[in-house]
């Protein structure tokens, strides 16, 4: 109970920290809209109205990716920036509640992506955004964006031992856009590739959501995109005292 | 037993130069640090920047690991048990990182009560009082990149005492204030001395560590050069003298050449207005005034004096190595 507050409130902290800032707000939203607006016109070609829907979830959920596979390096650069991050290791909890709560708000930015991204298919291209199974969609939504943050989270831990590792995080976005299955199926993609897509939460989450949208069976994709997202917070917990322990060693948590 | 105690702490830190050919080299920052702070003390750990105050204060905190040596906080090991450690302690550091300027101080402070485990019906009374103890009432709605850097400084008390610790580790919790901060953030710290915290205060201001430290230790060089109160400080120089001289523009290599003078215990310079003036600590019984004058070849020299020793000529001489 007393972990699930701290995981609610650390969360509340860090999303109002976020969307505080009026320029990486304006980023979130009008950076997804670019590669939609560029799908859009791609995919206009298709005749089918579903294959429109099919190219606004793909770009909407690119969007939410990006919000967190970039942002959370950055947002344990911020803390470091600010001086911050010793003063959340010196606090007594597991530092994984701390930190999880700091990704899971950057994962709820996609959120804005998701909406803004839809907003532009529905009001500007017209697009017939009617979902078959509204509260699965809504659900596949909850465990996407759940699931970023766990992947968020455990690159994060990675950041916390390593200040460049940020780059990391810019570097993973383009290629999950692609073996991810955002707006290219995977079918499409050289066979060594699929096992890639497979422990990627962000594929389960992406197909959920359109099995939901367009009509299918999305809930096997939802789970599997949950459980894909507990693996990552495992792995991340197991990693997180021992990659602690390093930085404590190497006197690397004051670096900035 | 020692609320605090530090048995030959020592810290190195791995560093390398160069891009290509990589060199390594080991710093000693911390070489044997031993003391120990007694329950309801107000401890003092003096000395100049890169002395190794930090880094002892880091190592008990459980920010940094020890490369030899033990430290315990109230009976706990800081390497083997952090977790228990860090419930038992309030730390703050000194400058104007470390808050997040997007929030609201009282933001700031309910965040960290959740993160120290306050239970949820006292945090808020708890905030209030803070904010009164340290005089940040009334501007606790504001975002604190506002904040002047005084006001971040009395956030960190504020926020190193959200879960009432025991022991608190104060780093340079007055650096860069004005007077009247600094004289009112002195105040706060013996509000807490005398409400029995046990506090770890480290500085590099002389007067600072005089009238607030029940016992201070010297640390120079990563070591501890001197440990004692104020007066049995102040008791290692009152045999001296110290001779202050007044000079406008300090030639090159003076003070080396006044350092070399035999009987000189150590020199130091201190800038006032236009002028620099020359403080030469010498025994009682060594009248060197004409020596040092000899020295000042070409110099403008201005006033010169003799005076007894403070508790800072003790401090120079205990960190100048001497």
């Amino acid at each position: 109970m007393k972990a699930l507050r701290l995981l609610a409130v650390g969360w509340y902290y860090q999303f109002k920290m976020i969307s505080r800032s009026p320029f990486e707000g304006i980023g979130q939203v009008l950076y997804p809209l670019f590669f939609a607006t560029v799908a859009f016109f791609i995919f206009r070609a298709s005749e089918s109205p579903r294959t429109l829907l099919y190219a606004a979830l793909g770009s909407a959920v690119m969007g939410m990716w990006s919000a967190t596979s970039t942002t959370a390096g950055n947002a344990m650069q911020r803390e470091r920036w600010h001086g911050t991050l010793e003063s959340l290791v010196a606090t007594p909890p597991h530092f994984g509640l701390v930190l999880l709560p700091i990704t899971l708000a950057m994962a709820t930015i996609g959120i804005y992506c998701l909406v803004a991204t839809l907003a532009l298919g529905r009001f500007v291209f017209g697009i017939d955004l009617t979902v078959e199974h509204p509260l699965v969609f809504a659900l596949a939504i909850v465990a996407a964006v759940t699931s970023f943050g766990a992947l968020g989270f455990l690159f994060a831990v990675s950041f916390v031992r390593f200040r460049a590792a940020w780059a990391l995080g810019n570097l993973f976005e383009y290629p999950v856009w692609l073996i991810g299955g955002f707006l290219v199926p995977l079918v499409l993609l050289p066979e060594w590739v699929r096992p890639i897509s497979w422990v990627l939460a962000p594929t389960w989450g992406m197909s959920a959501i359109r099995e939901a949208a367009l009509g299918g069976s999305p809930l096997p994709d939802l789970l599997l995109c949950l459980a894909l997202g507990g693996v990552y917070v495992g792995l991340g917990l197991a990693m997180l005292e021992r990659v602690l322990g390093a930085a404590r060693k190497r006197g690397a948590l004051s670096l900035s | 037993m020692p609320v605090v105690e530090a048995q030959d702490l020592h810290r190195t830190y791995r560093t390398s130069t160069g891009t290509l050919r990589r060199k390594w080299m080991d710093v000693e920052a911390v070489r044997g640090v031993t003391f120990g702070i007694e329950r309801g003390e107000l401890f003092g750990l003096l000395g100049p920047n890169g002395a190794g105050k930090t880094t002892t204060i880091k190592m008990l905190i459980t920010l940094l690991l020890p490369t030899s040596g033990t430290a315990r906080v109230l009976g706990y090991d800081v390497v083997k048990d952090p977790r228990e450690v860090r419930k038992r302690i309030g730390y703050v550091f000194g400058g104007e990182r470390g808050v997040y300027e997007r929030l609201s101080g009282y933001d700031n402070l309910r965040y960290f009560a959740e993160l120290y485990g306050v239970p949820p019906k006292e945090i808020r009374p708890r905030i209030e009082s803070l904010l009164e103890l340290v005089g940040l009432k009334g501007r606790e709605q504001e975002r604190t990149e506002g904040y002047s850097r005084g006001m971040k400084q009395r956030l960190h008390i504020a926020r190193g005492l959200l879960h009432d610790p025991p022991v608190v580790f104060l780093d340079e919790p007055t650096i860069g204030l004005d007077p009247v901060g600094a004289r009112e953030l002195r105040a706060t710290i013996a509000s807490l001395a005398d409400a029995g915290k046990t506090i770890l205060l480290t500085t590099h201001y002389m007067f600072e560590a005089d009238a607030l430290c029940d016992r201070i230790a010297v640390i120079t060089r990563g070591e501890i050069v001197a440990e004692g109160t104020p007066a049995d400080l102040k008791r290692t120089v009152a045999a001296g003298t110290v001779v202050e001289v007044e000079v406008f523009g300090v030639p090159d290599g003076l003070v080396e050449r006044v350092r070399d003078l035999e009987g000189v215990t150590s020199v130091s310079v201190e800038e006032r207005e236009q002028a620099q003036v020359l403080l030469v600590q010498t025994p009682t019984d060594v009248e060197l005034t004409h020596t040092i004058l000899g020295t000042l070849d070409g110099a403008n020299v201005g006033r010169i004096s003799r005076r007894e020793p403070t508790l800072e000529d003790a401090y120079v001489a205990l960190v100048s190595g001497e």
